[in-house]
């Protein structure tokens, strides 16, 4: 449960995450099989289809809430279960206390439920002097060891046997060894003592369906269907959000949530409890059964045109499962209660905005969650929104107000670039890197070497470059983005000349500024829209065919954020459909517009590898181009494990969090040095500053490029 | 023809239905009659040792309460409730010979497990190799779960496609309340420590079906 004041506390606590060995392996181990098992458990059907079923069932329940709500209601009482809504955490938790007092139960045993982690009941029961046992094995573990969970579904996933060892040696009071085949075997027969003794069991649900009154629980160990059988009460908790109008829509969700949750085509139990069923130990033989229906901040998001999209999520954690944050310092640095890109929205609502403050910007916007998401999530937007929301509300931090004033007024913006170049003089190294980190950089950046501002933006150099391109078959409007402009101008120069070298003429309008991305990863939202609206109109009167930008986060940004931003005004909303129809990323256009294949190439066969950007291969969803490229350039093209893993960047977010940064980085390099390759390239010059950065550091040899200079510095001339 | 293409239809079901539940280390045998699951079932609690007087986990050193439990169990057992009486009597019969006790009902008496739950599927989904028992009565229920082996029966004509084919018989039992409906796929299972697969937490160490020719 991450519980820190203020983002100094938070990063230190993530620095205890980061210095856990046995932690940074289990889930690094965890972050390469789940993505190999994933892909096994869905071979055979087409996943984005399968997600689309689920969104799609679970929109269609918004407008029908309140009325499936009540036939949920009518259906189950007639079938003998007493439904109850509860509108908050306390109240949900009093209802059951009250249960308890009313039946006379003292034990109760319970099945994992994440809505009873969030309501805090356990506390709430054993207030009331009832003891509770949790009976999934990894609940009962954190039980034991008084901690929250740290996965949605695998709540152990922090803690190693020797770990669990010694918590049942003090549970059995007998020496236990660290043999997970064993220590299983012990929790079967504690456990099943505490079966036989309890007087009431508690559940979540996976499903609640309208048509029929029926609840669906989604487990593997066998536990939850001890937990409502063998009691002679039964109360399952479940949020509003798991109504589903009937069977065949649970049965949509249940194809997706045990694949995208832990690779199994379906867990090992799925049970079907409709009314109040048998029950010998009961005293009319009937099961005494109540359903707890929460809103507790549900209901307000189901309002929100925004954020009714969460009501899509079947909580099965895959969002955790691929975050690299989350691999990096767990759950419980990587959410209050629920855990990963979900949870750190999840927490706004239900546990309100202090607890959401800091875990909401630790979020470096790769969209990994976004690509696994069951219900088709658009999770790293809502992150981002969610920050917005806090920082509107509680006043902005002055660095993010300051970039936002500077920003927003391009020439300030620029001009203040240009200085940089002679503030850094004293500091700068004549290799394009600076010897120290000017005083404004914290100390904790020293992990990369930063490069220097460059002598000669490429918009100053634009001008001067010759264009001999007489009958042009295309017309591109170049979009640089700052850091190509300002740090990196020979890699637009190099796409300059492959682009000229095949008969494209190129305009670079000068009113063109930042995209705009690192206003809306600091939630400065207003800038982030006046900055989109300056671009849309400084591309407006080029009479082009295509917006090339050798940054995948720019084109990502400009293509998916754009039309969201400028949405208010529908004239603007068309200029800004006509301006992302445009906008193409660099490899993209070399390979499928330009065609540009073997025969254009004079290759070398230098070994070569290939970062794929997050906002490349998941944001715009481009894999082969840039790879084919490569191999058509004559280079010796060599895959890299974890390819299209994020490097760490982020843009802002390596400020914020360096030390996160610099794991992410490490795993990278040792990732691209495996592979034995000369020249790693990537499309994203934030990518190159971060990549060639840890390089230098390392003193290694291998030249970091964007794919365009490796492309242009191999094109034959005169094709 | 349509006899043929139902006949291979059927055989296509009960191949993926087995190959999927194979995977999930369930056992698949096929059987061509009752009186051959009966014998496949108490040899496994015989000859192959499944029944044994001290049950799984109590060999492990536990808490004084988890200890006495263990001490409840005196005997074999094999539970077969909700079996069709003719089929019961001759599982009896079997189980007299050879020792063990067989009961169909009054298992909250046997909290502590049994040996071997013996139990027919209502239907089974190919797609996952999952097994739908449709169990409203407490004791059929208890025998899925309490068992240290699930042994089931799979009438072959009563596999379908995938849970969307079993969408209508599901219905069926959702309708008629009080309703208590389960999916079986595998033996219970965790990967709660280390994310290291072990099987048997709460129900059954195995699962072991019998496909019937019908």
């Amino acid at each position: 449960m991450q519980d820190a004041k203020n983002l100094k506390e938070y990063r230190k606590e993530m620095q205890e995450s980061l210095d856990n060995t046995f932690l940074r392996k289990a889930l690094d181990t965890f972050a390469v099989t789940y993505r190999a098992s994933r892909a096994r458990a869905f071979a055979e059907f087409d996943v984005d289809q399968l997600v689309a079923d689920v969104a799609e069932a679970k929109d269609a329940v918004l407008p029908r809430l309140h009325e499936l709500f009540l036939e949920f209601k009518k259906n189950a009482e007639a079938a003998g279960v007493k439904v109850h809504f509860a509108k908050d955490a306390d109240e949900a938790n009093a209802l059951i206390v009250d249960i308890a007092r009313q039946t006379g139960s003292k034990k109760i045993i319970k099945s994992k439920s994440m809505t009873a982690e969030e309501t805090l009941l356990n506390h709430a029961l054993e207030d009331h002097g009832l003891e509770v046992t949790e009976t999934d094995l990894g609940e009962w573990i954190i039980q034991l060891r008084h901690e929250g969970p740290s996965h949605m579904v695998m709540p152990a996933i922090h803690l190693s046997r020797y770990q669990v060892g010694d918590l049942f040696t003090d549970v059995t009071g007998a020496k236990q060894e660290p043999d997970i085949e064993k220590l299983v075997k012990v929790a079967r027969r504690e456990l099943r003592s505490k079966f036989v003794e309890a007087d009431m069991g508690i559940t979540g649900a996976n499903f609640a369906i309208a048509d029929t009154g029926t609840i669906g629980l989604v487990t593997n160990e066998g536990n939850a269907r001890l937990v409502t059988t063998l009691p002679p009460v039964h109360v399952a908790l479940m949020g509003i959000d798991k109504l589903v109008p009937s069977l065949t829509d649970a049965l949509k969700i249940l194809k997706v949530l045990p694949r995208n949750a832990t690779g199994q085509n379906i867990t090992s139990y799925v049970t079907w409890i409709t009314g109040a069923n048998e029950c010998l130990s009961a005293t009319n033989k009937k099961k005494d059964i109540h359903f707890i229906v929460l809103d507790n901040g549900r209901l307000e998001m189901a309002k929100d045109p925004l954020f009714s999209q969460v009501f899509r999520c079947v909580r099965c954690g895959a969002c955790a499962n691929v975050c690299p944050v989350y691999r990096l310092v767990g759950g419980h640095k990587m959410g209050h209660i629920y855990i990963g890109a979900i949870g750190l929205i999840l927490t706004y609502f239900f546990h309100g905005p202090e607890k959401a403050k800091n875990i909401v910007q630790n979020c470096i916007n790769c969209e990994a969650c976004k690509d696994i998401c069951a219900g088709g999530i658009d999770l790293p937007r809502l992150i981002k929104q969610v920050h917005v929301r806090i920082q509107d509300k509680e006043g902005h931090p002055l660095p993010s107000l300051l970039l936002g004033q500077v920003m927003k007024n391009r020439k300030l913006f620029h001009t203040l670039l240009r200085t940089a170049k002679w503030a850094q003089k004293p500091v700068a190294g004549n290799d394009g890197f600076m010897r120290h980190l000017p005083m404004m950089f914290f100390k904790e950046h020293d992990f990369k070497a930063l490069p220097t501002v460059a002598e000669k933006p490429f918009r100053d150099r634009f001008t001067e470059l010759r264009q001999d391109v007489k009958n042009p078959r295309l017309r591109v409007g170049l979009f640089s983005g700052c850091v190509q402009d300002f740090v990196y101008p020979e890699q637009m120069e190099a796409a300059f000349q492959l682009f000229a070298d095949s008969n494209v003429a190129m305009t670079f309008p000068m009113a063109q500024s930042c995209c705009g991305l690192p206003l809306q990863m600091m939630g400065e939202a207003k800038t982030s829209r006046d900055v989109a609206m300056q671009n849309v109109r400084a591309f407006e009167k080029e009479n082009v065919d295509y917006i090339i930008t050798l940054c995948a986060s720019c084109a990502s940004h400009l293509k998916h954020n754009y039309p969201v931003l400028l949405a208010d005004d529908p004239k603007i909303l068309e200029k800004t459909l006509a301006f992302t129809a445009k906008v193409m990323d660099f490899s993209s256009f070399a390979h499928d517009i330009l065609g540009l294949k073997e025969q254009d190439f004079a290759g070398d066969g230098k070994p070569a590898t290939f970062h794929s950007p997050c906002h490349l291969c998941r944001g715009l969803g481009v894999h082969d181009a840039p790879r084919d490229l490569i191999k058509a350039a004559g280079l010796d093209y060599r895959e890299a494990d974890e390819s299209e893993v994020c490097c760490g960047f982020g843009g802002t977010f390596s400020a914020k969090f360096p030390e996160l940064s610099e794991a992410h980085l490490n795993k990278k390099l040792d990732n691209v040095e495996k592979t034995g390759a000369e020249v790693l390239l990537t499309d994203c010059p934030g990518c190159v500053m971060q990549l060639k950065g840890g390089l230098k550091k390392r003193g290694s040899k291998i030249v970091v490029q964007h794919t365009a200079e490796a492309l242009a510095a191999r094109r034959k001339k005169g094709n | 023809m349509t006899m043929i293409l139902d006949k291979d239809r059927q055989t296509a079901l009960t191949s993926r239905f087995s190959e999927k539940a194979r995977a999930v280390s369930a056992f698949v045998t096929e059987v061509a009659s009752f009186d051959e699951a009966l014998a496949y079932t108490v040899d496994l609690c015989g000859k192959q040792g499944a029944c044994r007087i001290r049950i799984s986990g109590c060999e492990e050193h536990l808490s004084p309460p988890a200890d006495a439990l263990c001490e409840l169990k005196q005997e074999k057992i094999v539970a077969a409730p909700g079996l069709d009486p003719v089929l019961y009597d001759r599982l009896l019969a079997h189980c007299a010979a050879n020792g063990f006790s067989c009961i169909k009902s009054g298992m909250r008496s046997y909290l502590s497990g049994i040996d071997i739950g013996f139990t027919v599927a209502d239907l089974a989904i190919a797609e996952t190799g999952t097994l739908v028992i449709n169990c409203p009565g407490e004791e059929l229920r208890l025998a899925t779960m309490l068992s240290e082996y699930h042994v089931c029966v799979v009438h072959r004509s009563t596999i379908v496609e995938d849970a969307f084919a079993a969408d209508q018989h599901m219905l069926k039992y959702l309708r008629k309340t009080p309703d208590y409906t389960a999916f079986i796929t595998g033996a219970s299972r965790t990967a709660d420590i280390e994310r290291v697969l072990a099987l048997g937490v709460h129900g059954p160490l195995e699962l072991h079906i019998l496909l019937l020719e019908d």
